[in-house]
């Protein structure tokens, strides 16, 4: 009953936020300096062309009016016309959708893998060379552009090594792995670089806890200890940092997506901003936005389930 | 030490100094490695950006088109010249400029936005501590990077839309942090003695409490710091920064992105540029997060 009254609330605030992203994206094109249309047309624009736009666009109805039309659009999954292609934006933007998820589920497994191995490997020898190793290499990758990151993988494996694919996408699921194991690869060693801090430490935490040493004390083996006691507590703040981290996963899909021509959300996204097409931005940030509010939503809706102690105050 | 004893005196057991080794005397002056590797690192990034002109032996945006593509270690070319001749070591160094200056105005804004928000929020409470911290979950919902360039498509590219873009979202973690402290501080002994004697809300906030409350966030500044010079080259990267010809790392690596076959060193060494600065300034938001 406790957590059906939670689920409840956290998707109250849910449809909350949700209204308020629309909002934000609304007054993104209402409020700021600058008009779209001027923006859209460039520099020889005419005071006429100017004005037809503003029709074609609906920009010169009431301000309710128009955000009435847009929450509606969106609701109905009519998301508007893009300006450059000419086609409904939700067919445009939706197509892309699975590809961009993929991707990021893709560096997110990539990134588990990671951040097990190496989190592990640092807190068990906690203070030692190997520890000293791996956060250095990670502090690097953490501070990497991942754009750049992105074209040292080329550069390296593509490029001089002959190891995968510059770019691209392939066309049946072990060419799709193939082609973006690169782009996953970037984006899932910058995801492990801030887990595998949070592992590390809370895995010495959870080492000091007196189950843990009652575990030891009864005679289990050492690896057993690690797998079966500490890291399933461990785990819960990671999981959580996750959550957090997701919306810069998200963001490095999108830009990572330009540097290896992969056809997703973000090489749309980038597109569309050179060709001043905002109706496809709004949308794609839309999008993006959902991804992140449902996947935050799922993370807090885990815990129940990776520990049966949490109760929902 | 034992000389030092008159004949006579009670025999005490002598206190030898305690040798201090050195990472104990780096503790007692509030330093640790990671800081001081970070300082110094930082130093002569700046260093490089003020000396820019004695470092460079060419303009950064004279073009030579007989000179092109020179690969790195060439004579007169440090670290080679790109497609349009240009000297690659006097665009890194004079980009140090507009990168550290990228740094540091997208990070002030949001810091003092974000702060006042924070101890507003934080001190008062109520209705507008509720309307501030249901915007910060909207804004929060959006990744940052996302919004930023919707924010900037509709601004159009530039550097003074790149702050704007990364202001209006920046200043949420300062705003938390602060928040944070304030909630706490608030019933403290010396804000209720300043109640008590009278002083007005604001007098309280920005005299009493904003003292005791800002360093949580100036240890936050190096980390945004950093997130706001790979949002800065990630945004030049992708056209939306400052406009060519305009030596910047981010719009350096784009450039040379075309000619990944014939001249890795076009969007190879910007980045290892983007990379000290970046780790200059992640060592000191450590170094300061350690010590507290």
């Amino acid at each position: 009953m406790r957590r059906a009254a939670y689920v409840r609330n956290r998707l109250l605030l849910m449809v909350f936020v949700l209204f308020g992203v629309t909002i934000v994206i609304f007054g993104m094109v209402h409020f700021l300096p600058g008009d779209p249309a001027a923006v859209l047309l460039g520099d020889r624009a005419t005071a006429q062309n100017i004005a037809d736009l503003h029709e074609q666009l609906g920009l010169n109805r009431s301000m309710p009016e128009q955000y009435w039309m847009f929450v509606s659009g969106l609701v109905q999954g009519q998301m508007g016309t893009s300006l450059a292609f000419r086609q409904p934006v939700n067919q445009l933007v939706l197509s892309r959708v699975p590809i961009s998820i993929g991707l990021a589920v893709y560096a997110m497994v990539l990134a588990a893998i990671f951040t097990l191995v190496f989190g592990l490997l640092a807190a068990a020898n906690k203070g030692g060379w190997i520890d000293q190793v791996i956060r250095v290499v990670f502090l690097l990758i953490l501070t990497t552009p991942s754009f750049w990151f992105g074209i040292l993988l080329i550069l390296t494996f593509s490029l001089a090594l002959h190891w995968f694919p510059v770019a691209g996408f392939g066309t049946t699921l072990p060419e799709h792995l193939w082609y973006l194991f690169l782009p996953a690869l970037a984006l899932g060693l910058q995801l492990a670089a801030v887990l595998i801090r949070n592992l590390r430490s809370s895995v010495i935490l959870t080492m000091r806890s007196d189950y843990v040493r009652t575990a030891h004390a009864k005679g289990l083996p050492e690896r057993m200890v690690l797998m079966k006691h500490v890291l399933r507590n461990a785990l819960m703040s990671t999981v959580t940092i996750f959550g957090l981290q997701f919306g810069y996963l998200i963001a490095g899909t999108l830009v990572i997506e330009t540097v290896f021509a992969v056809p997703g959300l973000g090489q749309l996204l980038f597109t569309s901003i050179t060709s001043r097409d905002y109706p496809v931005v709004q949308s794609i940030t839309v999008v993006a936005a959902v991804m992140v509010i449902v996947v935050n939503l799922l993370v807090d809706l885990s815990y129940s389930f990776l520990d049966p102690r949490v109760t929902y105050e | 030490m034992s000389e030092n004893i008159l004949p006579g005196s009670i025999a005490r057991p002598v206190a030898t100094p305690i040798q201090l080794t050195f990472s104990m005397r780096l503790q007692k002056s509030g330093l640790n490695l990671t800081l001081i590797i970070g300082l110094v690192m930082l130093t002569l990034v700046i260093l490089v950006a003020i000396a820019a002109p004695l470092l460079t032996p060419y303009d950064p945006i004279a073009q030579d088109l007989g000179a092109s593509f020179m690969p790195p270690l060439s004579p007169d070319h440090l670290l080679g010249t790109d497609n349009f001749g240009r000297d690659v070591w006097s665009r890194i160094v004079y980009s140090t400029r507009l990168d550290l200056q990228i740094g540091f105005v997208s990070v002030l804004f949001p810091f003092i936005v974000g702060g006042l928000i924070g101890i507003a929020t934080g001190y008062m409470g109520g209705r507008l501590d509720s309307v501030f911290m249901r915007l910060v979950d909207v804004l929060m919902a959006f990744p940052f990077l996302v919004l930023v360039v919707a924010i900037m498509s509709i601004l159009g590219p530039g550097l003074v839309n790149l702050y704007i873009a990364v202001g209006i979202v920046g200043w949420i973690p300062y705003a938390r942090i602060t928040r944070a402290e304030t909630f706490a501080a608030r019933n403290l002994e010396y804000v209720q003695a300043a109640r008590t004697i009278g002083c007005t809300t604001p007098r309280i906030m920005l005299r009493h409490v904003m003292p005791n409350v800002i360093v949580p966030g100036t240890v936050y500044v190096f980390t945004g710091m950093v997130l706001a010079i790979l949002t800065g080259a990630t945004l030049s990267f992708l056209g939306l920064g400052p406009q060519p010809p305009t030596p910047e790392w981010g719009a350096m690596i784009a450039a040379g992105r075309q000619f990944l076959l014939q001249a890795w060193w076009l969007t190879a060494l910007p980045g290892f540029a983007i990379l000290i600065l970046g780790v200059a300034l992640s060592l000191i938001g450590d170094g300061l997060a350690d010590r507290r």
